[in-house]
């Protein structure tokens, strides 16, 4: 029996799933979404290969599957908590087609993006989908942008502030935009810390089989910004603060079946330090546990499999489905014991597949906050 | 003779539902004579008086006017011997509803060949219809339209007058004048007049009186 | 029966307990009456039957519209649209709108090749209008293995037009899936793949709005000023959207006139057989109630009796409707594809729309037609002599209302067609409002007709009276003048249904057959040349140009190029036309008004000819610039074009290339000399192996231009017939209720000498009489009606004006046919009276009745 198939982070599953909805056939609605089918023709990762700034922060259309994901954890100017989620996977239906550029109305390139945002009483989702080749979604390294319609987060072009880091980076200002009917959010991302790249520079690798994505993360952001909510939910144009994390991710390589979901953590310690902690559920078994510890100055440590455990405390009720949202969460290398409570249980990502994604807090030998991502519960 | 009747019979309906309504009736009218025929209900006066005016043949026996045997004729025949030679009063229903007054009166001295504008004129004046001709039979007063149907038969100069029960409908003042007025007609004409009445106090006022008793003349 | 032990049984109520006996004596009539009763469920199951019948073609005709509008949402979804140039919708406008927060989605729509197959493609993104039954369409198995294909090549149908596509079609299109969501004819594919089926890349005919734009959004004028907002269902080219509904909501309100027509004639028929029902049983009403029944129970027991009756009787009708509407249904089809090129289905459901509204219209008539019966049984005294009264008689005064009733309607109708388009056009919108005119004007001419034909009838006859008596008197001719006028108010209602109809005939015939005279002059007028070349590319078509340069008289390119043009209306979808110069077209196009040296100014690419429906609809005619692919050129010519729904510009090739670099030139005018045809058919197949669409000679596209006509027209035929035996069987119906109360009427005439046999035929006379009449009057009713039709509401709902012509060949068919159908009206009811008995006619004399 093979090694555990290390997951990637759920997003390449969600979007897999989303297009077999809209799209495919048998062969896709199958298993894990199509993800069971090797690479054939799409680009493989090169572990030989480092990353490329800031031309990997644009997109690789050769690579069947990529995406931006931001995630915040904000306070507003009311005292109150909230929590951001800006999302965009692009997927290419189909191999071969690695030009980006130009008016193509048969690009095989998909763009899907996801908002959400959360107040510790309601959670606001919304979805955008586009085709590739006409140019109204896509992502650029330079200047930096990545778009879905009136979505986007885009390099702040008038940056003045001092002082400016040592290193400058394409990501290191950004603007964060999303609009839907119910919610919308406008915020300012400043990096203060370097890009941190997973696994080895950056090749994550995900299985005994050689499996592997490209994965690197600016954990290190200030948030600062508006966020608009409907009359009842909070206040329009309410300023907020707060941390944010960007995922960088691609890869072309499959999954295979028996994986039930998995959980993800982003988790900022009060020290500065960062954790990235996921476990994938399987039917039988512990499952697999994974992650990065990355101290305050961004040098980041694997944390190898098995050194994460993870154990439900609470659960919540959402539409029938029963979904943990209290955890236990012990890195026993670290010396880190924490528990972790959600700023709202009902951080229900109403998209198709709904997932949960929401803020937390941890209390126990650290505190701090973070976000959790749980998919495959219920459904 | 003006009409002669001779072992006349006559059945209704078939079978289980057969009646005998005439059973060998004998008559005889000379011309100018006017005659009562009287009898119970269903003695079968209207009967013979039906076949007396061609308007049904006779099953059996023999009937003659002005010699002409009515036997031998046909539906033609039969229709062009009303038309011309027997003038007919009904109770009611005698008027044709689309024809004005005027038209009425002179309807079968026109279908008989006879028609004289004067002598109408005078026959409408003689029954007090003058200021009526334009009207149309639902105009008028029973008593009126009867005048005017009894003005229509005598105007085609009939040479028999056959009225069934004419004053049916009439109060008895009026009764009597309209068949004073038939009496002096006629005999002005010298028709022969038979006339089917239930009432002895008119039957009296005519020549002679036949009563129908059983299918037969009494 | 209750035994002797038994408790005695609750007496019954008094209603109760005289209900059923009353009942039973009201219903024993019809016991004896049954080809009265045959009369009366049959001509209300034949007013349903057309009726519903009607009504099921034309629900099931908009459930197929509704279909198509709905597809996607679109019936509720507002549209972007080009303002002006006939370019489409530019790509960096969509994105731009995209980019700024509005959700819109893009579209293009269009008919395939004919070689392919008769479809409308309708080409959406499949990413933001997620294709019907997705997952149901696969889970058929339509694609089976082929789930590596790319994923926008797939397309859906409605079940019914992938069972009609040819294996060649299929080979043509991307893997097909049934959607019952769409209308027949269309197929829905990904828009990508659309613009390569209908050859045209990357274009993109409007925008669907799938969400009302973000409150922040910019405005439309902001950020697409080449745009136009257009609310949802509102008034949209192509084969989906509202134009159609909007043209064949005309059809259908001729099919529903129609229905409506047929159905007052059922009513007439019904009336007559419930007056004469309750006529004759108005002996049978004094004593029941002179036995005690009260009125209240003697009504109901009527009201039971009747709705009992309509129930049977309209059941019936809505059977009888369901074959008719099954009939009719694929020349209905026909008519509206030839006509309008909309689609519906060939399959009829039972949709309870209609057959229950034909089962209440039933009731309602029948409740209508007996309301008058009943209020007189209601007033009925109780010791009333049950003398006959000839219900029917309408008074003198009633007349008179009813004639300047008619009299206020046809005037109506004068100030209609003087003023209604302007009147009802700022209210209804300036087509509908000329279409509302136009049918506002049919209806107040013909009820006006109808109300004034007693009077006029009756006029007739007086006159007819009045000249035998002059000319050629006679006792039994004034009589029998004096008579028919009499019968008028009896028959009048039947009288007036048979006027109806044959004015409908004459005037529906002479529009057809106006449309049919000049259609085939025209087509010999536009098809002047002997062949007509398409290739499948430009460079075929120069190819085969090039070869056939020797070989026929003349070889003429004709460019092509979908566009928009600017009418004060708005944008208006038009093909342009770039024809090459030649006498093919300076002496035969049929040219309806020009300016002196129009064809040179065409020629030099100084002017444009548009065709009528331009100039009829849009007002632009000779002297106008018009606004074509973004510039202006001057309108020089006006040319007919039956049956044709879009706008079309002839221009020269130059400019329309220059406008248009996309424009196709893949077709050749070809003039040849008639017997070389064939040969140059043969031979061009042979070398270019071209499909054999591609090559139309002109007697065969005239033949099936002429057959697509005849179709069109069947429905009408069929309705016209079988209004007229509607007509014809209220005709029967009046004279059958008339014979029986005529007996008083002719008795004293029978006694006073006059055959049965003789009778009868006056009285058959007098049917056809009245007949011929009638038709003398709905001649001119019917050229009235065929004018309006041809001039004001074919103008309106096709853009097109026809010269009206006449047939006075088919009028004598008609009188023919409506003699023929007198005749057979009156066979029974004169038949019963030839052999009436005697004792029959003295009964009348015998008894009271």
């Amino acid at each position: 029996m093979s090694a555990r198939i290390p997951p990637y982070p759920f997003a390449r599953r969600l979007i897999a799933l989303l297009l077999a909805c809209i799209f495919s056939g048998p062969a896709l609605a199958q298993g894990f979404a199509g993800l069971g089918r090797d690479a054939q023709g799409y680009a493989l990762p090169d572990p030989g290969r480092a990353l490329d700034f800031p031309r990997d922060h644009g997109p690789h259309p050769g690579f069947r599957i990529e995406w931006w994901y931001l995630t915040a954890n904000l306070r507003g100017a009311d005292g109150r908590e909230y929590g951001v989620q800006w999302t965009l996977f692009r997927s290419a239906l189909r191999p071969g087609d690695s030009d980006i550029g130009g008016v193509n109305w048969s690009s095989p390139q998909v763009w899907l993006g996801h908002a959400g945002l959360t107040t510790p009483e309601r959670h606001f989702s919304a979805q955008r989908l586009a085709r590739g080749g006409l140019g109204h979604a896509g992502a650029r390294a330079t200047p930096f942008a990545a778009w879905i319609d009136d979505w986007e987060m885009v390099a702040d072009a008038e940056v003045t502030e001092d002082p400016r880091p040592a290193d400058p980076d394409a990501l290191d200002r950004l603007e964060l935009r999303a609009a839907a009917p119910g919610f919308a959010f406008d915020l300012a991302l400043r990096a203060e810390g370097p890009l941190v790249a997973h696994g080895q520079g950056g090749y994550s690798v995900k299985s005994a089989e050689g499996q592997a994505s490209r994965y690197y993360s600016q954990p290190f952001y200030r948030v600062s910004g508006q966020l608009f909510l409907p009359p009842g939910a909070g206040a329009a144009g309410l300023a907020v603060e707060g941390t944010a994390w960007l995922d960088r991710e691609w890869s072309s390589q499959p999954l295979s079946a028996g994986q039930e979901g998995w959980d993800w953590f982003s988790l900022g310690l009060e020290d500065g330090t960062k954790v990235m902690a996921f476990r994938l559920r399987e039917a039988e078994g512990p499952g697999f546990t994974s992650g990065t510890w990355i101290t305050r100055d961004g040098q980041a440590t694997p944390l190898p499999p098995g050194a994460i455990v993870m154990d439900p405390l609470e659960y919540a009720r959402i539409d029938g489905r029963r979904v943990p949202v209290a955890w236990r969460l012990r890195i026993a290398e670290r010396g880190l014991d924490i528990t972790t409570r959600p700023l709202n249980p009902e951080s229900w990502m109403d998209v198709s597949p709904p997932y949960w994604e929401g803020p937390i807090s941890f209390e126990g030998s650290h505190r701090g906050k973070g976000y959790l991502e749980m998919t495959g519960y219920g459904d | 003779m003006l009409l002669e009747g001779r072992d006349i019979t006559k059945a209704h309906g078939t079978g289980e539902g057969r009646v005998e309504v005439l059973r060998g009736v004998d008559l005889a009218m000379r011309p100018g004579e006017s005659v009562a025929l009287t009898g119970e209900s269903g003695s079968g006066k209207s009967t013979l008086l039906h076949i007396l005016a061609a308007l049904e043949p006779a099953d059996s026996g023999h009937v003659s006017l002005g010699g002409q045997d009515l036997g031998k004729l046909d539906d033609r025949g039969r229709a062009a011997l009303r038309r011309r030679d027997i003038g007919l009063v009904f109770q009611q229903f005698n008027l044709i509803p689309s024809l004005s007054v005027a038209d009425n009166l002179a309807f079968q001295a026109r279908l008989a060949g006879r028609h004289e504008p004067h002598r109408i004129a005078a026959l409408a004046e003689r029954l007090g219809l003058t200021s009526t001709l334009s009207r149309y039979p639902e105009q008028l007063s029973g008593g009126q339209q009867q005048r005017v149907a009894i003005g229509r038969a005598i105007a085609a100069r009939p040479r028999l007058l056959l009225a069934d029960e004419p004053t049916g409908n009439l109060d008895e003042a009026s009764a009597d004048g309209v068949l004073e007025l038939m009496r002096e007609l006629v005999a002005e004409t010298g028709a022969g007049f038979l006339m089917v009445t239930h009432s002895e106090r008119l039957a009296r006022r005519l020549d002679r009186r036949l009563r129908l008793h059983a299918g037969r003349l009494a | 029966m209750s035994g002797a032990g038994q408790s005695p049984p609750a007496p019954p109520s008094p209603t109760d307990a005289l209900f059923r006996p009353v009942m039973a004596a009201l219903l024993s009539y019809w016991l004896r009456q049954p080809l009265q009763l045959l009369t009366l469920v049959l001509g209300l199951a034949l007013a349903t039957a057309l009726w519903s019948g009607v009504q099921a073609i034309n629900a099931e005709a908009r459930a197929s519209y509704a279909r198509a509008a709905a597809v996607l949402g679109q019936d509720q979804r507002d549209s972007l649209v080009p303002t002006v140039t006939g370019g489409g919708v530019d790509l960096t406008d969509f994105v731009r709108l995209r980019r700024a927060g509005w959700r819109v989605a893009p579209v293009i729509e269009g008919e395939l090749p004919p070689d392919i197959g008769r479809l409308s493609v309708l080409g959406v993104d499949y990413l933001s209008l997620p294709p019907p039954d997705a997952t149901a369409g696969e889970a058929q198995g339509v694609i089976p293995g082929e789930e590596a294909a790319p994923t926008y090549e797939r397309a859906f149908a409605a079940p019914e037009t992938l069972a009609t596509l040819a294996p060649t079609a299929r080979a043509a299109l991307p893997p097909l899936a049934p959607s019952d969501m769409l209308p027949p004819g269309l197929l829905l594919t990904d828009i990508s793949v659309a613009q390569r089926l209908l050859g045209r890349p990357g274009a993109i005919d409007r925008l669907i709005v799938l969400e009302p734009p973000a409150v922040w959004a910019p405005p439309l004028e902001t950020l697409a000023p080449g745009l136009r907002r257009v609310a949802a269902g509102s008034a949209l080219d192509g084969a989906q959207t509202g134009g159609v509904g909007r043209l064949a909501d005309s059809f259908h309100l001729n099919l529903t006139a129609f229905g409506l027509l047929a159905f007052a004639v059922g009513l007439f028929i019904v009336h007559g057989a419930i007056g004469l029902a309750m006529e004759q049983r108005r002996g049978v009403f004094r004593t029941l109630r002179a036995l005690g029944v009260p009125l209240a129970t003697l009504i109901a027991a009527l009201l039971v009796e009747l709705l009992a009756l309509a129930l049977v009787a309209g059941l019936l009708g809505v059977a009888m409707g369901y074959g008719v509407a099954a009939t009719l249904l694929p020349d209905v089809s026909a008519t509206l594809e030839g006509l309008y090129g909309a689609r519906i289905a060939g399959g009829l459901s039972f949709r309870p729309v209609w057959w229950l509204g034909g089962l209440a219209v039933a009731l309602l008539g029948t409740l209508i037609a007996a309301a008058g019966a009943l209020a007189q049984v209601v007033r009925l005294p109780v010791l009333a002599p049950a003398r006959p009264r000839a219900w029917a008689m309408a008074s003198r005064g009633g007349h008179r209302v009813q004639a300047l009733a008619g009299l206020g309607l046809l005037a109506g109708a004068a100030a209609t067609a003087r003023w209604g388009a302007g009147v009802l056009a700022p209210l209804a919108g300036d087509q509908p409002g000329r279409l509302l005119a136009g049918f506002s004007l049919l209806a107040m001419l013909l009820l006006g007709a109808a109300l004034l034909l007693p009077t006029l009838l009756g006029a007739g006859l007086s006159l007819g009276h009045r000249l035998t008596r002059w000319l050629a008197p006679g006792p039994l001719r004034e009589w029998f003048w004096a008579d028919t006028r009499q019968q008028l108010p009896g028959l009048s209602l039947a009288l007036m249904a048979l006027l109806l109809a044959l004015a409908a005939n004459i005037g529906v015939g002479t529009m057809v057959s106006s449309f049919r005279q000049t259609f085939t002059a025209y087509l010999d007028q536009r098809l002047a040349a002997e062949l007509y070349v398409t290739a499948r590319s430009d460079a075929e078509a120069r190819a085969i140009a090039g070869w056939l340069a020797g070989r026929a008289d003349a070889v003429l390119p004709l460019w092509r190029a979908e566009g928009r043009v600017a009418t004060p209306a708005g944008p208006r979808a038009a093909t342009i036309y770039g024809i090459t110069d030649h006498a093919t077209y300076r002496r035969n196009w049929p040219v309806l008004t020009a300016l002196p040296d129009a064809w040179d100014r065409v020629a030099d690419g100084t002017g444009a000819m548009v065709n009528e429906q331009l100039w009829r609809q849009d007002g632009i005619g000779p002297g106008d610039a018009l606004n074509i692919g973004g510039a202006p050129l001057a309108v020089v010519g006006v040319y007919s074009d039956f049956g044709n729904l879009e706008g079309q510009v002839l221009i020269s090739p130059p400019p329309l290339r220059a406008r248009y670099p996309g424009a196709e030139g893949r077709r050749l005018v070809v003039r040849a000399p008639a017997d070389a045809v064939a040969g140059l058919t043969a031979r061009l197949r042979q070398r270019f192996a071209l499909p054999p669409a591609a090559l139309i000679d002109q007697a065969a596209l005239k033949a099936r231009s002429l057959r697509i006509f005849e179709q069109t027209f069947t429905v009408t035929a069929a309705l016209n017939a079988l209004t007229l035996s509607v007509a014809a069987f209220a005709i029967f119906t009046s004279l059958l209720t008339l014979s029986q109360m005529r007996l008083p009427q002719l008795a004293p005439v029978w006694a006073m000498g006059l055959t049965r046999r003789k009778l009868a035929m006056l009285e058959l006379g007098r049917s056809v009489l009245l007949a011929v009449a009638t038709f003398l009057l709905a001649l001119p009713l019917g050229l009235l009606l065929a004018w309006v039709l041809l001039a004001v509401v074919n103008v309106a709902a096709f853009g097109w004006r026809l010269p009206m012509q006449l047939f006075p060949a088919d009028w004598a068919i008609l009188l023919a046919l409506a003699v023929v159908a007198a005749l057979l009206a009156a066979a029974i009811p004169v038949r019963r009276l030839a052999r009436t008995p005697p004792t029959t006619f003295l009964q009348v004399f015998a008894h009271e009745r």
